[in-house]
């Protein structure tokens, strides 16, 4: 069974999303979604100052199988990227919501989070997957 | 739902992540296909391949049958026991299949075919063997097995019936030995030392059981592919396939061209490709930049299309990307070349280089 942490939101396309309580958010993708895609071997994260909107593709995780891409839960601008990813993209598989984090952004509109799934809500789209 | 192995319910008991592959429910991994692939290059994994079909051929005709079959000889084979890698080819010189041939004395030989197209296989051989006097015997009695790394075959051979572990631990590479229905060869798809399997299908659980217990760790299909493809081995389906045969994928070194007199099927196609300057080359890349090399990525030279991935992947003994690519006609490369790949519109750079990539625990090429 996969770790889904109750203080964090989410996305149907598995991505996590934390609010820092200072305006940044940071994002990084799921227990699920680490465990689905296998051994992470490349990220490719976005240029800091990058304005994104809600659902754009913004970062590539590679793993031993495929490439995916990961997308901005909500609009905003990239403030911050993951710079150990670099040599270590597998903290992704160890540590998915601490040290595999991906991005951080400032969201143009905060009050957007509350338009993603909370942790019971992520939960029946992980059940669904399965 | 696919096709199970008889280790199906060993497999999900290991906490298996399964897939779909050649119509068998197979293993990916059993938790880090980049652990799996690590223990294979420096102690020993075992995996299980009972997807994969031995078919024996026997008769009077069964020699002259393989020599008009496959693209190379089994002529070639001077003692009983040697194996040989060989390409089946259609009449237009494209692969039906990638097969190893093992000589098993007189006129008794058995083939390993892929798993996805054992089917097809069986009826092409038989369709092929018309007035040779040979029995094709499928052999779905039999579970195979590959056990592979450094340590490998010492810990396997302890396992084995008592009439093979002396004479399996004897076996130089390439060589087969065989006791009733338990066959032994020194042979793999991973660029290590070890054993491939072949045992009644009612006894694998046990010896599967026994390896493990031995330390020998489970890795699957996710980590056979990694550790072919450095090991530079082509894949079915991916370098080559029917349409693209032996000397447009890196395996020219299989088609036994003497004697000229040897009338094999597909030769006469083989042999005007071979004279025709449209023949494409096939290659190992190295990728210099960031990123993944994956299958059908274009490569670019001087910024135009120049050719294919075939394979490609991360490799885990390197630390790096490698893949296999096939050029366009008339564009050539030589190792230490550069070039590029288009990954995800941008292009990144690579350099041509020769494989194998890693064997042996080790890399065959330069990384700089």
């Amino acid at each position: 069974m996969s770790d889904i942490p109750a203080d964090l939101r989410y996305t149907r396309s598995h991505e996590w999303i934390k609010d820092n309580g200072d305006g940044t958010i940071t994002v990084g993708i799921t227990d699920h979604a680490q465990e689905a895609l296998g051994d992470i071997v490349f990220v490719e994260t976005p240029e800091n100052g990058r304005t994104v909107g809600a659902e754009e593709a913004c970062a590539v995780v590679e793993s031993v199988k495929a490439a995916s891409d990961i997308y901005a839960p909500i609009a905003g601008e990239i403030v911050e990227t993951n710079a150990a990813l670099g040599d270590a993209p597998d903290l992704i598989n160890s540590s998915p919501y601490e040290e595999g984090w991906i991005l951080r952004m400032t969201p143009s509109n905060l009050a957007d989070l509350a338009t993603l799934l909370d942790a019971s809500a992520y939960e029946e789209v992980v059940a669904e997957d399965a | 739902m696919g096709s199970r192995t008889p280790l199906y319910a060993e497999h999900l008991a290991l906490g298996a992540r399964m897939v779909p592959f050649g119509g068998w429910d197979m293993p990916l991994h059993y938790g880090s296909q980049l652990d799996e692939h690590q223990t294979v290059r420096h102690a020993a994994g075992v995996f299980d391949v009972s997807h994969m079909r031995p078919v024996d051929v026997e008769g009077a005709g069964a020699r002259d049958f393989l020599r008009h079959l496959l693209a190379n000889d089994v002529a070639r084979l001077a003692t009983p026991g040697k194996a040989l890698y060989s390409c089946m080819l259609n009449e237009l010189g494209g692969v039906v299949d990638d097969l190893i041939v093992y000589w098993r004395g007189g006129e008794r030989y058995r083939l390993v075919v892929n798993a996805a197209t054992a089917h097809g296989d069986i009826a092409w051989m038989r369709a092929q063997s018309g007035h040779f006097a040979v029995r094709i015997a499928p052999r779905e009695d039999l579970a195979m097995l590959a056990v592979q790394g450094p340590e490998a075959r010492a810990r396997a051979a302890a396992l084995l019936p008592a009439e093979l572990a002396e004479s399996a631990l004897a076996l130089k590479p390439f060589f087969a030995t065989e006791h009733n229905d338990w066959f032994v060869a020194r042979t793999g798809y991973t660029g290590e030392d070890g054993f491939e399997l072949m045992l009644p299908a009612d006894a694998v659980v046990e010896l599967w059981r026994a390896l493990l217990a031995a330390g020998v760790r489970p890795c699957g299909l996710g980590a056979r592919d990694t550790l072919r493809l450095e090991a530079g081995m082509n894949l079915y389906g991916q370098d080559m396939d029917a349409d693209v045969g032996p000397l447009e994928s890196g395996l020219e070194w299989t088609v036994a061209w003497e004697p000229a007199e040897r009338d094999f099927i597909g030769r006469t196609a083989l042999e005007h490709l071979r004279a025709s300057p449209d023949r494409r080359r096939f290659i190992g890349l190295l990728l210099s930049g960031r990123g993944v090399l994956r299958a059908h990525q274009c490569l670019l030279v001087a910024g135009q299309p120049a050719g294919d991935i075939t394979s490609g992947g991360f490799a885990p003994t390197l630390g790096r990307s490698i893949a296999l690519a096939r050029l366009d006609s008339g564009v050539r490369l030589e190792p230490g070349d550069l070039c590029a790949v288009e990954i995800r519109g941008q292009a990144v750079a690579a350099r041509v280089v020769k494989p194998p990539f890693a064997r042996h625990g080790q890399a065959c090429i330069p990384l700089d």
